[in-house]
């Protein structure tokens, strides 16, 4: 493969663009960024945001969006601090429920897709405020408050501690579950019939049809997947933070969409990476941690960030298109 | 030739048979039979409105027809949709190719019969059979393509509908059923589907290729048969017509 073919592919861009972030950092932030706790403050600034945007890709290279992530985020903490704290569950059902639940929000938001052929983006807008106003709702109505805490309280919680909220040195947990969620991720899209089926369905959902592809179950199954991502996100959350906020979760649903342009995922669907928005999660977490190891006002993350979302994008674009016209 | 003998013999792979369609009272075809037998090109002509597409969609499941019949190898058939018709390996080629433009080629050629290997959440699309059956398949219909992971987008309209008839030989058609496969290409882009076309005609596959231009298909044809406004004007064997006169048939100069 020729070094332009190499560049082409969708998601090795987006390990320059990585690299480029990393070193322009790594000059202008100087030793406390290149450092292990400078990498552990970005890897676990990332981790989060890393686990969605690699459900967020998949459904985006399907062909639809999930603008309910964050709020589904919200949510699944706060049910889970609601059954264990309000309602006196022991946590490992309550972690149960909630996954339930969640992959419920999924189903309905892809039903509703696939059956009103409305495009995703109002269906899960409309999701993105039910689920937001509902998290709200439900805590005042049962604690009067909106931040719950004392999750440590509750039984099974030492269990749970280890498994999402244990620390290697400096590295959070977090970090483990983004790795294991991009590899399992990677797997489907390019090593199985599942992943072509993906592909398909993004890229040309007539000729994947007509192919027999199950295209709306394809599509179904990856609303759940996106929605069971959030969960796992609420999960993660909540026990480190041993609480929940209704308001947790907010704005990720458009970071994770940027974090999936960044690594080259196509907003019109048939075309991405999965590790391309893992890696473009990590591009936030190292926006954010670097300007703040720099000194800059934190205030600037957000300009900086936007300019690297549109400078990737039109980056992503030129190579697309140069690797798939007619040769 | 002695291969007539032979066809003579067994009955065509796919023939309509006194086939009629109307639309909302208005009649699409009338009464048209059109045969297509083993290892032949059948060409079915006809100008815009003739008639054609009806007919293709009907012998691909498409519509059904309001009279007449369908037959495979002589006993009557019936498509209740296009799945049910590719089962029973009659195969349209579309003018407008469904492929999926930034896959790779292989997962095209695969896609929604993609081979596996392993098993439970291990299994996994056996990727180097893929790769390699996509190129040997292509081979076949005349086609060297060695990086099949290039994106579907970056092939000729030649190279497209070659991978678009060696997937559905793959997959066991008998019957391909080719509309306008020359349409949008130029001369050279032509001559490699023609080049197709013959090599599974060869292998005994069943053509029918549909055309509005008799000089695309009177080099490659075995029998003609001309449609004008939904009625078969002229079935023709090639030995006894020339392209002018197939011209002057669909453009119905000659009083028919």
């Amino acid at each position: 493969m020729s070094p332009g073919a190499l560049l082409s592919r969708p998601g090795v861009a987006a390990v320059v663009g990585t690299v480029a972030v990393w070193a322009l950092f790594a000059v202008v932030a100087g030793p406390a960024f290149r450092s292990v706790s400078g990498a552990a403050a970005y890897l676990n600034a990332s981790a989060a945001l890393g686990i969605l945007a690699v459900a967020v890709a998949m459904l985006m290279i399907a062909g639809e969006f999930d603008l309910s992530v964050g709020s589904v985020v919200g949510f699944a903490g706060m049910a889970l601090l609601l059954l264990t704290r309000h309602f006196g569950w022991p946590l490992w059902p309550a972690i149960g429920a909630t996954v339930a639940l969640s992959a419920a929000i999924g189903l309905v938001n892809g039903l509703l897709v696939v059956r009103t052929r409305l495009p995703s983006f109002i269906v899960t807008l409309g999701s993105l405020f039910v689920f937001r106003g509902l998290t709200i709702g439900l805590a005042r109505h049962f604690t009067g408050r909106t931040q719950l805490g004392g999750l440590d309280r509750v039984e099974g919680y030492e269990l749970a501690r280890v498994l999402f909220a244990a620390d290697v040195g400096p590295f959070r947990a977090s970090i483990g579950w983004w790795i294991a969620f991009a590899a399992a991720g990677a797997w489907i899209l390019h090593r199985t019939r599942s992943g072509s089926w993906i592909q398909a369905s993004g890229g040309s959902a007539e000729a994947a049809r007509e192919a027999g592809v199950p295209v709306d179950r394809t599509r179904v199954s990856l609303f759940v997947a996106t929605a069971l991502a959030a969960c796992l996100v609420a999960v993660l959350q909540a026990v480190r933070f041993t609480g929940a906020d209704a308001l947790r979760g907010e704005l990720q649903e458009f970071r994770a969409i940027a974090a999936a342009v960044i690594g080259g995922t196509l907003l019109t669907g048939g075309y991405g990476s999965v590790v391309g928005a893992a890696l473009g999660a990590l591009v936030f977490g190292m926006v954010q941690q670097g300007i703040v190891i720099t000194g800059v006002d934190a205030d600037w993350f957000q300009v900086f960030l936007g300019a690297v979302l549109v400078a990737a994008a039109l980056f992503n674009d030129r190579l697309r298109r140069r690797a798939t016209e007619a040769g | 030739m002695n291969a007539d003998v032979a066809t003579e013999a067994s009955p065509p792979l796919l023939e309509a048979s006194g086939v009629s369609k109307r639309f909302d009272g208005v009649r699409a075809l009338e009464d048209v039979s059109v045969a297509v037998p083993a290892g032949r090109v059948t060409c079915l002509l006809g100008d815009n409105g003739a008639g054609k597409s009806t007919l293709v969609k009907i012998v691909t499941g498409v519509y059904g027809a309001d009279a007449g019949e369908i037959r495979m190898e002589g006993e009557p058939a019936r498509f209740d949709s296009p799945r049910e018709a590719i089962d029973r390996g009659v195969v349209p080629v579309h003018q407008h190719l469904a492929v999926v433009p930034l896959m790779s080629v292989w997962r095209n050629f695969w896609l929604g019969a993609e081979p596996t290997r392993g098993r439970g959440p291990l299994r996994r699309i056996d990727v180097g059979r893929a790769r390699r059956e996509t190129r040997e398949s292509l081979a076949d219909v005349g086609i060297e393509i060695e990086d099949v992971d290039r994106p579907m987008a970056t092939l000729s309209g030649g190279e497209r509908q070659a991978v678009a008839i060696a997937r559905a030989l793959h997959r066991g058609a008998r019957v391909l059923v080719l509309d306008e496969p020359t349409a949008a290409l130029g001369v050279k882009q032509t001559g490699i589907v023609i080049d197709q076309i013959e090599r599974a005609r060869d292998r005994g596959v069943g053509i029918l290729l549909v055309t509005h231009a008799p000089h695309d298909a009177h080099p490659l044809g075995d029998r003609y048969v001309v449609l004008r406004r939904g009625r078969a004007i002229a079935e023709r064997a090639r030995e006894e017509v020339g392209v002018e006169e197939l011209s002057r048939l669909m453009a119905g100069q000659d009083g028919a």
